[in-house]
């Protein structure tokens, strides 16, 4: 049986393909861990409390918020983070549809935002804008109203 | 924003998860989804000192359908009841709920059972598996209970699961004929808790009769309730519009809101008697026999 102990623990972490092993605290949101101890700093970090949807990252494919799980629960599962879906040079199809449509302006919400539209498109189902609507409804943006972000993902659907 | 610090244990196995908290006593805190638990021990509101993880117990996962029902283990999460077509069938209540929890980020983590656990008064699975005559079962090291959900949720976010036990399986009895469910909910913004929440289920036979009707109500109380007077009055009946207006009266009786700034408790309750009728509606337009054969 597993010790219980709130000294730190050693855990490896899958993060974009690579294994990380690393010394956390249990209470260390999976968030605090990627950017504070693997340098991952395009996750951002908003509310902390599950409302706002800039740490979105991908658990095993899925959208989820990275403040919101401990990173000591995270061995086995397999971690994307927005750095992970950016090609080595230039942008991805999604990216520069985000640049094409102005659908950024501070930015802080974007990694967020672009790691939930990527998951959406990655379900190959055909979009409609009630259904991108609701897939963001989770990320929030104080910036852009959203228009430009929903016409940006329609536009990248296909192309990706 | 850091929560208090805790120990953690990850469980390789249901036993070790009881024997942990049989040994650690109330300390010890089940962690699951994490989606409500997280933020309140970032708040502080909870300090757990162990927290006891069962979320990938190969045990607790997925769900088994039978002659009898269906029963959901602890760590089904909200997204794979909203995707799961095959239960459209005898459960089409489920999915039409999962859809209005949260939003799509909290959906892919959080857990039926741990919402239920943790006991929400404005919580969506309370009302929707009350109007689904759910049971929890709940396990200790030493024994195994199945409650009602009407017996299992008690007060604001207090439950009948003691310290050492385990919310391990929901279960949900087979409908004796052709159900019929819906979910509506009135929230402030898109993801938020209900204002108020309304799950209506009824079953019909072939005669178009109701044989079992459920209406769970959540927001308008100290924990999800039922409307048995409400439900009473629909059963022996085919579902026509005098019989949903007195239900839709009967249920609005039967919430107990609280003014605040969401609403007053006489607005809280008309909500329920519309939410109750339209939703009524909604079903008997559903189950009207086909195009061409007049009712």
């Amino acid at each position: 049986m597993a010790e219980a102990s709130i000294q730190p623990l050693t855990v490896t972490l899958k993060v974009n393909g690579r294994d990380y092993t690393v010394t956390v605290e249990p209470r260390w949101t999976l968030a605090d861990v990627l950017r504070h101890q693997l340098g991952l700093t395009g996750t951002h970090v908003g509310c902390e409390q599950g409302v706002c949807g800039a740490c979105t990252v991908l658990v095993d494919g899925e959208p989820a918020r990275s403040c919101l799980m401990f990173a000591v629960q995270m061995e086995g599962h397999e971690i994307v983070t927005i750095e992970g879906l950016t090609p080595e040079a230039g942008l991805s199809p999604l990216q520069e549809a985000f640049h094409r449509h102005h659908a950024l302006q501070c930015g802080f919400c974007t990694p967020g935002m672009l790691v939930t539209a990527t998951a959406l498109l990655n379900q190959g189902k055909p979009l409609t804008e009630e259904t991108v609507r609701e897939a963001l409804s989770g990320n929030l943006c104080r910036c852009t109203g959203y228009q430009f972000i929903v016409d940006a993902v329609m536009d990248a659907q296909g192309g990706k | 924003m850091f929560p208090a610090p805790f120990g953690y244990v990850r469980a390789e196995s249901l036993d070790e998860a009881l024997a942990v908290l049989a040994r650690e006593g109330p300390g010890a805190k089940i962690l699951a989804g994490g989606q409500s638990l997280l933020p309140m021990m970032k708040l502080r509101i909870a300090e757990p000192a162990l927290l006891v993880d069962i979320h990938r117990l190969p045990a607790l996962t997925g769900w088994q359908e039978t002659a009898e029902g269906l029963t959901l283990g602890a760590v089904v999460r909200h997204s794979q009841l909203e995707r799961a077509e095959a239960l459209q069938e005898f459960y089409p209540l489920l999915g039409r709920t999962a859809r209005w929890i949260a939003d799509p980020l909290v959906r892919n983590r959080g857990t039926v059972a741990g919402s239920l656990a943790h006991a929400d008064p404005a919580g969506d699975w309370g009302a929707a598996l009350l109007a689904l005559g759910a049971s929890v079962t709940l396990r200790s090291l030493t024994r195994t209970r199945e409650l009602p959900l009407d017996a299992f949720l008690v007060d604001i976010f207090t439950t009948a699961l003691e310290p050492d036990e385990v919310l391990t399986a929901i279960r949900i009895p087979k409908p004796a004929g052709r159900p019929f469910g819906t979910y509506l909910k009135l929230e402030r913004k898109v993801g938020d808790f209900a204002v108020v929440g309304v799950a209506v289920n009824v079953v019909l036979d072939a005669r178009h009769t109701v044989v079992e009707a459920g209406i769970g109500l959540a927001g308008v109380g100290p924990r999800a309730l039922r409307a048995p007077a409400a439900e009473a009055a629909l059963i022996g009946h085919p579902l026509e519009s005098g019989g949903i207006r007195e239900a839709a009266a009967l249920a609005a009786e039967a919430a107990d809101p609280v003014s605040d700034r969401r609403g007053s408790r006489a607005y809280k309750r008309n909500v329920v008697r519309v939410f109750v009728e339209r939703g009524l509606k909604a079903l008997a337009d559903e189950s009207r026999p086909e195009v061409g054969v007049t009712a």
